[in-house]
């Protein structure tokens, strides 16, 4: 692939529009809470696009495609049973909860419900999750940029970074909202000619359906037996783990997106945002599935001994990261490909940006606050704020070159998510909907959920696979890496939830006067019936889950 | 002084749209029978000048 002058034209023209508005925004930032809550002032479509956009970082574009790749269609259900229910769940029922609580980020809710020891566990789990996300995004795009147009890995790392940096440590949560949302646009616009050259040229859905296996179009018709679809997991496996489990774990409580969430300008904007991102991301499938999907079938019919579309990995497999690009560099011209960088480009950075912001507002709020300063001027914490941006930078510069090991990037990330976030969905649960749920019960649930998932992954080996790290002793075999990783998550959330809930029964209850606000029952319902039907978020969740429950029938 | 979001996207997504429309009409390359900088070039511009005159008409982010 080259790349001439007319596509550094149109990435350059995106790189001056984000530092701009970085620029411009920077006079926005007067407190801490611009730099960290974007003054609570964002209107609900701009946070509902950046809510989405900020999880859409290289490594979701990427590993999603390549999962369509390696499994076909079924990969949709990390959308329409994963993502999507969660995103309803946690706008119409959690909402009222984390921005009623008035609460600055998520583990200052679970210190506001809980207590300190809760949050110090939360903040601190998230801290090193993020930055490591954060490092296996910078890798993906570094690596697929020196292996596309052969630009030198650390330079194009550190110049993305450099253009993070600056427009979040001068505009702060504001800057990186509003750049997510021009992301989003850009993402879309530089990946759908793909999707409409691609399904052109292999003669539309039934060509493409013709040139793969038929288990590979089909999202439900397998999955009675996990030997008989390519993700080698059954329904129960799929719909708990990834559907209950993973989804709500993630959509529900990471503050990477539920920071957006808390950034809205009122209860109902905070309610509307992941319902609003919700209907664009439930059409994702189409835009990088499907994608994964043609580079498969093109790579399937080529000639025998031809060159196929997907390289070759060093094992004989296809290297199924490359489905994305190698499509780009087979449909795009010159022009064309240099909207095509700047989609990957503005996936990569809004990626990173959500990974940030939250990094900071967690390191500043809940470590540096709460620990080590306690009592510093607002001056000063915004100033700790523009700080941790650039070390929290230059740490993920780091992770960067951990990640390298890994194939697909996402089958791992759902590795790191299994170990943190499954138990964290329990204690929410539990948090809110039941007022009886003590800290003392949510601490120890948490911990012994986060040590069940590690124990369940040490204790169990996938089938014709090398293990990361060696086991302790094996005494179940998994068909595939995602059975593994959805049953660890079952077990982990399960464990969570019986500790927190049996621990929580034999200690000390908080005062009901303590908890208003933060538990269903005792905080006031939110009241929608003045609203017009499309501002009100029961009836846009309704909406939106028949329209996925459609999608799943038409692609049984 | 007075900043809209819609307006810098539509603004972006314009200039994106002439460059490749341009791209199109000089060199005109056909990837599978049609000339996609030329066609994705109009669609950018008319989105972009859509969004543009939304956020132009009434701007929503007072700065200060």
């Amino acid at each position: 692939m080259t790349i001439t002058s007319i596509d550094i034209v149109i990435i350059a023209m995106y790189v001056v529009c984000v530092l701009g508005i970085g620029f411009v925004l920077r006079r926005r930032v007067h407190d801490s809470t611009d730099f960290f809550l974007a003054g609570r002032s964002i209107p609900a479509w701009t946070a509902g696009l950046a809510f989405l956009s900020a999880n859409l970082g290289a490594q979701e574009m990427i590993g999603m495609a390549a999962s369509g790749a390696k499994y076909g269609i079924l990969t949709s259900h990390f959308y329409w049973v994963g993502a999507i229910p969660a995103m309803v769940f946690v706008g119409v029922f959690m909402m009222p909860f984390y921005y009623g609580s008035r609460a600055r980020s998520v583990p200052e809710y679970l210190k506001l419900r809980f207590d300190e020891k809760t949050r110090g566990f939360n903040a601190i789990t998230f801290a090193v999750m993020t930055v490591f996300s954060s490092g296996i995004s910078m890798y993906a795009m570094g690596a697929l940029l020196s292996l596309l147009l052969g630009w030198d890995i650390n330079v194009s790392i550190v110049a993305s970074a450099l253009v993070v940096l600056c427009y979040i440590a001068l505009g702060g949560l504001t800057s990186a909202i509003y750049n997510e949302v021009l992301q989003f646009f850009l993402i879309v616009f530089g990946f759908a000619p793909l999707v409409y050259l691609g399904l052109r040229e292999v003669g539309g859905w039934s060509g493409l359906a013709a040139r793969v296996p038929s288990t590979f179009v089909h999202a439900w018709a397998n999955l009675g037996d996990p030997a008989a679809n390519p993700m080698g997991v059954e329904w129960f496996g799929l719909v708990m783990g990834l559907g209950f489990v993973l989804s709500f774990g993630y959509w529900c409580t990471d503050f990477l997106v539920v920071q957006r969430a808390m950034a809205a300008d009122s209860m109902n904007a905070a309610r509307l945002t992941p319902l609003i991102a919700a209907v664009p991301k439930m059409m994702f499938p189409f835009l990088v599935i499907v994608p994964g999907i043609i580079a498969l079938a093109l790579s399937a019919s080529a000639a025998p001994g031809g060159a196929t579309l997907l390289p070759l990995a060093p094992n004989g497999t296809y290297d199924y990261n490359m489905a994305l690009p190698h499509l780009m560099s087979r449909y795009y011209p010159a022009g064309l490909l240099g909207l095509g960088l700047t989609g990957l480009l503005a996936s990569f950075m809004s990626g990173m940006a959500g990974n940030v912001t939250a990094f900071n507002t967690v390191w500043t709020y809940d470590i540096y606050q709460a620990y080590l300063q306690p009592r510093a001027t607002d001056a000063h914490y915004l100033w700790m704020g523009r700080m941790t941006t650039v070390v929290g930078i230059v740490i993920s510069v780091l992770t960067a070159y951990a990640a390298m090991r890994f194939n697909n990037i996402m089958d791992m990330l759902q590795l790191v998510f299994s170990f943190v976030n499954a138990p964290l969905f329990a204690t929410f649960l539990l948090g809110m909907f039941w007022s009886r749920a003590t800290g003392h019960g949510a601490f120890t649930g948490l911990l012994c959920g986060t040590l069940a998932a590690a124990l369940h992954y040490e204790l169990t080996v996938v089938a014709g696979t090398t293990p990361l790290v060696p086991k302790l002793v094996v005494v179940h075999t998994y068909p595939s890496d995602m059975a593994q990783n959805f049953w660890g998550a079952i077990w982990a959330w399960t464990t969570c939830f019986s500790v927190t809930a049996a621990v929580s029964l034999a200690t000390p209850a908080k005062r009901a006067q303590e908890l208003e606000g933060l538990v269903y029952g005792l905080t006031p319902r939110p009241e929608e019936s003045h609203l017009p039907w499309h501002r009100r978020p029961a009836v846009l969740g309704a909406i939106v889950l028949v329209l996925t429950l459609a999608l799943n029938a038409v692609f049984w | 002084m007075i900043f809209d979001l819609r307006l810098s996207i539509g603004l972006l997504l314009f200039c994106c749209g002439v460059v490749l429309l341009l791209h199109g009409l000089v060199v005109g390359v056909l990837v599978l029978g049609i000339n996609i900088n030329l066609w994705w070039g109009a669609v950018l511009v008319l989105f972009g000048a859509l969004m543009a005159y939304l956020g132009w008409r009434s701007p929503s982010t007072p700065l200060d």
